[in-house]
């Protein structure tokens, strides 16, 4: 209001803003691993020890066959466990919400599988399982808590008034549910599916890896296993690198999921300035 | 002063909470049909839980709520909250039709009584818009416009204009006004201010403090339509002054130690 250029100007400096944030990230990965490629030439660093980034782009190519392979074996066991941690976290955080006794028998369990670490459950489930299921658990077990509780705690921040005003026109239970807190919770179920994108994917990196050391498995992280017992070390690396690409590949698709289903409406993904 | 046809009427209203405090005691209140009545009192007096009451959202601990021809119908009222309760995830114009859509009407079917209804609120152009795309003034004519799509006979409204600045109050007062007398029905009207009750109402029904009862009752034997010429006429500050004594009198009145 009080400078007529100002709009203008504020919309420059955000475009500026949003330039810089994409490609600061990126000079700085180009700037370390230039760094990185001369400490290893310099010091002519065997590729046993550590290998060249060059070297590990390379690898990447000449194994893209047997990575890509395993990469889509870990993928499959991502999304399954994350789908089944999207299925039990909500269904049960909608059993909680009907009913207390429910939640009171159940809540201390899930929490106590939330906080053993899944490094120490993988083997055992392994022993008792046949190993993908093993796997697939070992993704669930982590993914499913911050599902549940973010969907417990989306339920219960229902307006009250609002849940007065659906009595008031005499809503069935269904109503209640589908037309109030489901919607209500959303934004909510989706910062828990968030977080649990990532936790999926690292559940299974971990049942691979003490899958891997039972000498069975196929996904990534069992690669990444079996190429440290061969010494393979650029292998080790291009298989990690695969990795973080897909677990920030997850979040960005998570991310941009709930931008699509909330922009209209909710605080956390409102445009700058809108 | 029982109006000579009441559309709902609470008898002997007593309401206990569960922390044992009691918000109300042997309340009788009626609304007469066609009648714009307040209930003024001071804030933690009960005159919300009565509303509550009237409205079935809260169950009384002792009394009645009649209401005309019978048993307390779902859809002949309409509640207007303190805060304007929309759905943030739905237009405008999903929220003012969610009324007729839990009786199982189809959104074809309610597109006209919905368009009615925002046209009556003066919110016809915004019907595709979200409520934080709204100010505070225009939620709250939706609020109204979602009160008003099942054609209620009684609209209870719980100092639906508390949180408003007094430009928005008072224009959202000339329109309600109107609203009332093209609805044809009731408006029992909760609030704590003198000015609001005496421009809006035919009656003022003033409470004592907790526990709530009616301590008296005026008539604003002015006729309608009021507008803004009458916030300024000598009858209007002349029943201010007697509204005002009154509440002081019942504040005092209860002061039980």
């Amino acid at each position: 209001m009080t400078n007529p250029a100002a709009p203008g100007s504020a919309i420059a400096r955000s475009r500026r803003e949003s330039v810089l944030r994409v490609t600061l990230p990126v000079l700085t990965l180009a700037g370390g691993a230039l760094i990185w490629e001369l400490i290893v030439r310099l010091n002519a660093i065997p590729a046993y020890v550590l290998p060249a980034p060059s070297l590990v782009a390379a690898t990447l190519v000449s194994d893209w066959t047997i990575l890509w392979s395993s990469l889509l074996v870990t993928l499959a066991t991502t999304f399954q466990g994350l789908a089944l941690a999207f299925a039990g976290g909500v269904g049960l955080a909608l059993l909680f919400n009907r009913s207390r006794l429910v939640e009171y028998s159940l809540y201390p369990y899930a929490v106590i599988l939330q906080v053993t670490p899944v490094v120490a459950i993988a083997p055992l489930l392994l022993v008792y399982l046949p190993q993908h299921a093993a796997v697939l658990a070992c993704a669930w077990i982590v993914a499913f808590f911050p599902v549940l509780a973010n969907t417990t705690l989306g339920l219960n921040s229902v307006d009250r008034n609002l849940v007065d005003l659906f009595r008031l026109y005499g809503a069935t239970r269904g109503q209640i549910l589908f037309a109030l807190k489901l919607p209500a919770a959303l934004p909510y179920v989706l910062g828990g599916l968030r977080i649990a994108g990532g936790l999926a994917l690292i559940g299974a990196v971990v049942a691979e890896i003490a899958a891997g050391s039972a000498g069975a498995g196929s996904g990534l992280a069992y690669r990444i296993a079996e190429a440290g017992y061969r010494l393979n070390i650029p292998r080790m690396f291009a298989a990690l690198l695969l990795l973080s690409v897909t677990g920030i590949v997850i979040f960005v698709l998570l991310s941009a999921l709930a931008r699509v289903l909330l922009r209209r409406w909710h605080e956390s993904e409102l445009e700058p300035g809108g | 002063m029982q109006p000579a046809n009441p559309a709902v009427a609470l008898r002997g209203i007593g309401k206990v909470f569960e922390s044992g405090v009691v918000a109300l005691d042997a309340l009788d209140l009626t609304a007469g049909s066609r009648e714009f009545v307040s209930v003024l009192g001071p804030s933690g007096c009960g005159k919300s839980t009565a509303l509550r009451i009237m409205a079935g959202l809260t169950p009384p601990t002792a009394g009645n709520v009649i209401w005309a021809e019978g048993a307390a119908p779902t859809r002949r009222i309409g509640f207007v909250f303190q805060e304007p309760t929309l759905m943030p995830w739905a237009s405008v114009a999903a929220n003012v039709r969610l009324p007729l859509k839990l009786a199982g009407m189809s959104a074809t079917d309610a597109a006209p009584a919905v368009g009615a209804a925002l046209a009556r609120v003066g919110l016809a152009d915004m019907a595709g818009a979200y409520p934080r795309e709204l100010s505070g003034g225009m939620k709250m004519r939706a609020s109204i416009a979602r009160a008003l799509v099942t054609r209620p006979q009684v609209l209870l409204m719980d100092e639906p204009f508390a949180a408003l600045d007094e430009i928005t109050r008072f224009r959202l007062n000339n329109d309600l006004l109107s609203v009332w007398q093209a609805m044809a029905g009731t408006v029992v009207f909760v609030t704590h201010s003198v000015f609001e009750s005496v421009f809006l109402s035919s009656r003022i029904v003033v409470m004592t403090p907790r526990p709530g009862r009616v301590y008296d009752e005026i008539a604003i034997e002015e006729p309608y339509p009021r507008d803004d010429a009458f916030r300024t006429s000598a009858a209007y500050a002349g029943y201010c002054r007697r509204v005002s004594g009154i509440l002081h009198a019942a504040m005092a009145a209860e002061r039980v130690p």
